[in-house]
């Protein structure tokens, strides 16, 4: 069998050839140690290639991805919008890039200052007393801020609060959060036009309620219709409100949680300040508090120690706040991340961060009002920045929402979030964002139109899709179950791979 | 300056098929009072006007391409070799997400595996996860897959007062709710033989690093069995840097093999973004937190990538899940991927060498230094500590400001019986030229 007619891109283990190498590193210039032989290795199992393969290789796998600089992304709860690439010119520049951790404060007063802006900024945009940069994602802004209204109450001596409210449209990474820093999830149901249930609400709230863990807008891009009442029935039995601030690109310049009684609440970067999704990552989740839980904010956090002048700029430096609930992260946050959504609000001002989310919320229910007679929608009511579609028909019943998802990438689009939230069956999570043209929208929406029209007329088309993406469908069951987590070398020798 | 694309004919169409009048239309659910908000916040710029902003910032800093840095403690001035930048640039790279579509992801999903392949093969481990956010996060993750495996019964950490010191606060963090006993805190002169005696059915994980804070190479022969004969596990924080020439970590008995992967391609860029890898036997895979990849193949039978094992990830388990991890380190592993293909075999190698070479020369070099005594109780990589006669924030302000030098970490901070002991790093970024300057400046300074 020939290697390239079941494989797309050998490995980096099989390109190699021993004895190539791709980077000329200088001889020593210092007398030669000779390192202890006891501890050295005999042998390291890395591949061997020249520059030119390895950019080749890369290049090529690369190719295999959808992204936003190929087409449009819809991927609802991501915020896949446009990334400037002044961001990354920005995080490049030398002064940022190779500025060590450590360094005496009076050395990095640039990357400070930057800090402490952006620091300054995001208050501002959330309604808050103080905010720290210090978390590496929407997960771990999440776990900080659940330790902190944890760590709240202890101080207050109120230790019999051990419980976390939180609504069934929640992302899986809130009651995750919740159990990691030891406490227990209460769910509560959702009600028949989005909003959390305030009955079940009410009957939750109690003495033990550490608080209530909140995404407004909703994941189904609904903003909560009661959020005063919700607010208000959450203070009177003594629990703090988490907003989950995933969707604040829906709501930037528009209202600021902190001033809607939020306690906290974790951004985004990746996803409302346009830096780049990576892949995977980096994110980057700074956190945002209230007056009253100010003085549990991770260590450190960066502050003005020294007023400036009409001569001198203010000298910037680290503090550690005074319950801390301690550090977070190795270093100082996702630094690189920090510079990119600097650089994007800097661009933008107050006006323009309205404007995206205005925007946003145009090219989603745009996007809603073309498709809504073909898809149904199980809370039919204006959406904020995304919203949320059944990928079903009774008259087409083999199709799943899956299948529709494959079916778009054969349109050149990636599917939307698929079966999330739960509460939705076969959940189509569509998130446009304001960098999408009115065309691209209409072609979409035509696309999801034809599709709807396949599933009852030609469905094998959907069960079989995608047609033309550089993969057909993965059999997942077999990578559960036969799990392959690394090159092995037996590959080396394996006559299935080898090129005949 | 925007980056929108919207034109007014376009916005009138768009809210004409909406059915409101304008913009502002689509927010009454919002209450009143709170809607639309006047910030304080500067006007909007051109790209270009703040490009000349950040420049002036990035200025005011220090930084290692132009003052020698031998500052390490846990990240390092490595030489980054130029096609890694221009192929996390590539958009396809850079502008994709989590790679929850394979057939349209197959890029980042290789890209993945071959990541997991050379961490193991450098770890000497067997299955390796796709990234935490850093070294510190990834240790306290193993803490957390340490009690998984226990299911609870076994409450005890032990980990070495030579840890990182932040990555001892971050697991003290982490860790604040779950009703753990954390041993080897209290003691921070205990020496590895003194934390063994620590061990008992009660124990879960015995952590270590290799080299350790100070940059000591730790005797690791005769750990695994101690902590074997206790039915505990094994953790070794490891500098995949210094596995280029090192004996692996999965040699001697480790159970879990996590660190800091900055070394691996990543700029410096003040601490972050960084990668936490982690590393496993295949046995404890379904207990392992962070995403994984794994090889299968399309329905026309081609080879492919997808994740896999994600019931144990907190969008399926959620409450029950191993981790909340969700968004991870992606273009960092990518960065660390290329990094590892193009070094190779033998560039790994040969950088380990370069940093080995560079450090001992220096030491011997210092040591002769009147005032300056080099730490010689275990023997080291590339990091040792250095006894002065001085604050070594003072020596420090000096090497700065006279010499243009950025100086050692303090190590009094976090270790009071090594006050007046700096912590220096060498890479093979530092050459001769540089050793002989901090020579001569500690030389005047003394
Ligand atoms: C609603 C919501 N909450 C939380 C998160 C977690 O954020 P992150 O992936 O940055 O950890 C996500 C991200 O995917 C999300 O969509």
């Amino acid at each position: 069998m020939n290697i390239s007619d079941n494989i797309a891109e050998p490995t980096v283990y099989e390109l190699s050839s021993p004895g190539r190498s791709g980077v000329t590193l200088p001889e020593p210039d210092v007398p030669v140690e000779e390192l202890p032989t006891d501890i050295v290795r005999d042998d390291l199992d890395l591949p061997e290639l020249t520059q030119l393969d390895v950019i080749r290789h890369f290049q090529s796998l690369s190719q295999l991805n959808h992204s936003i600089d190929s087409g449009f992304y819809p991927l609802g709860s991501c915020t896949m919008k446009y990334n400037p690439r002044v961001n990354e010119d920005a995080a490049r520049l030398a002064g940022f890039m190779h500025s060590h951790p450590l360094q005496d404060v009076n050395t990095v007063q640039g990357n400070l200052a930057l800090m402490y802006e952006l620091q300054e900024w995001l208050k501002e945009i959330g309604g808050f007393a103080a905010v720290t940069l210090q978390p590496a994602a929407g997960a771990h802004g999440e776990l900080t801020g659940i330790m902190m209204m944890r760590d709240y109450h202890l101080s207050r001596g109120d230790n019999a609060r051990r419980k976390i409210l939180i609504p069934d449209s929640a992302h899986g990474t809130n009651p995750a959060s919740t159990t990691m820093s030891g406490l227990e999830v209460i769910e509560l149901p959702s009600d028949a036009r989005g909003n959390v249930d305030l009955d079940a609400l009410k009957s939750e709230c109690g003495e033990d309620i550490v608080g209530l863990m909140i995404t407004n807008p909703n994941t189904l891009g609904l903003f909560e219709e009661q959020i005063e009442e919700v607010v208000k029935t959450v203070r009177e039995c003594g629990g703090l409100i988490y907003g989950d601030g995933a969707n604040m690109n829906a709501l930037t310049g528009i209202v600021r949680p902190g001033d809607i009684g939020f306690d906290v609440m974790h951004y985004n970067l990746h996803k409302t300040f346009s830096t780049p999704h990576g892949g995977g990552g980096p994110g980057s989740g700074p956190v945002g508090v209230s007056e009253r839980l100010v003085d549990f904010l991770p260590t450190p956090i960066i502050e003005i120690v020294e007023q400036g002048n009409d001569q001198d700029p203010p000298l910037y430096g680290f503090a550690s706040p005074k319950h801390t609930i301690g550090r977070m992260k190795a270093f100082n946050g996702q630094f690189g991340v920090l510079v990119r959504a600097y650089t994007y609000i800097r661009i933008h001002g107050a006006t323009g961060l309205r404007s995206n989310s205005e925007h946003a919320v145009l090219n989603a229910n745009y996007l809603r009002s073309k498709v809504q007679d073909v898809y149904h929608l199980p809370y039919d009511r204006a959406c904020l920045h995304e919203f949320v579609v059944e990928g079903r028909w009774s008259d087409a019943p083999e199709i799943h929402a899956l299948d529709i998802s494959k079916r778009l990438m054969d349109f050149g689009f990636h599917p939307p979030t698929n079966y999330f939230p739960l509460i939705v069956h076969e959940a189509l999570m569509i998130e446009p964002t304001e960098t999408e043209s009115r065309e691209t929208l209409d072609k979409f929406a035509n696309a999801l139109i034809q599709i709807a029209d396949e599933a009852r007329n030609n469905p094998e088309l959907l069960l079989t899709a995608p047609h033309v993406t550089p993969s057909a469908r993965m059999d997942e069951v077999q990578a559960a179950r036969q799990l392959v987590l690394c090159c092995r070398p037996s590959y080396l020798s394996d006559p299935q791979y080898v090129n005949s | 300056m925007s980056y929108l694309p919207h034109t007014e004919l376009d916005r009138e169409k768009m809210l004409a098929a909406c059915g409101v009048e304008n913009l502002e239309a689509f927010f009454e659910t919002i209450p009143n009072e709170h809607r639309f908000p006047q910030l304080n916040m500067p006007g909007p710029l051109s790209e270009l006007e703040v490009l000349k902003e950040l420049q002036e910032l990035s200025e005011s800093n220090a930084e290692a391409t132009h003052y020698p840095c031998f500052l390490g403690a846990g990240a390092y001035h490595h030489y980054v070799p130029s096609l890694v930048n221009h192929m996390l640039l590539r958009g396809e790279n850079l502008t994709a997400y989590t790679p929850y579509q394979p057939e349209v992801s197959q890029g980042t999903l290789q890209t993945m595996f071959e990541f997991q392949s050379m961490i193991c093969a450098l770890t000497g481990m067997e299955v390796a996860n796709s990234s935490h956010y850093d070294g510190a996060t990834s240790t306290a993750e193993a803490i957390i897959m340490a009690l998984n495996h226990f299911r609870g019964k076994r409450t005890k950490i032990i980990i070495s007062p030579t840890i990182h010191p932040h990555y001892r606060q971050v697991i003290n963090t982490y860790t604040q709710g779950m009703g753990l006993t954390i041993v080897g805190q209290e003691n921070l002169e205990a020496d590895l033989d003194d934390l063994l005696t620590e061990l008992d059915d009660q124990t879960a994980l015995f952590i270590i690093q290799n080299p350790n804070f100070l940059g000591e190479l730790e005797d690791l022969q005769g750990i695994e069995n101690a902590v074997k004969d206790v039915g505990a596990l094994f953790c070794v924080i490891s500098n995949p840097i210094t596995l280029g020439t090192m004996k692996p970590p999965g040699e001697y008995g480790a159970d879990i093999v996590v660190g800091e992967g900055q070394p691996l391609g990543i700029p410096l860029s003040y601490g972050g973004p960084y990668l936490g890898f982690f590393a496993t036997r295949e046995k404890y895979v379904r207990k392992m937190s962070g995403r994984l990849v794994g090889e299968t193949v399309d329905a026309k039978g081609k080879r492919g990538y997808v994740l896999t094992l994600t019931p144990r990830e907190q969008h399926i388990r959620r409450d029950k899940a191993s981790s909340n991890i969700c968004t991870n380190q992606g273009l960092m592993v990518t960065a660390a991927a290329i990094y590892l293909s193009v070094l190779g075999k033998q560039g790994l190698r040969k950088v380990s060498e370069l940093c080995y070479h560079k450090a001992h020369y220096a030491a011997k070099q210092i040591d002769k230094i009147p005032g300056f005594a080099v730490r010689k109780d275990q023997p080291f990589f590339h990091e040792f500590a250095v006894h002065c006669t001085k604050p070594i924030i003072e020596i420090n302000k000096s090497l700065f400001d006279e010499y243009g030098l950025i100086g050692g970490y303090d190590l009094g901070q976090d270790y009071p019986h090594l006050k007046d002991h700096m912590l220096l790093a060498f890479t093979e970024m530092i050459s001769t030229d540089d050793i002989q300057c901090l020579c001569d400046a500690l030389g005047e300074i003394s």
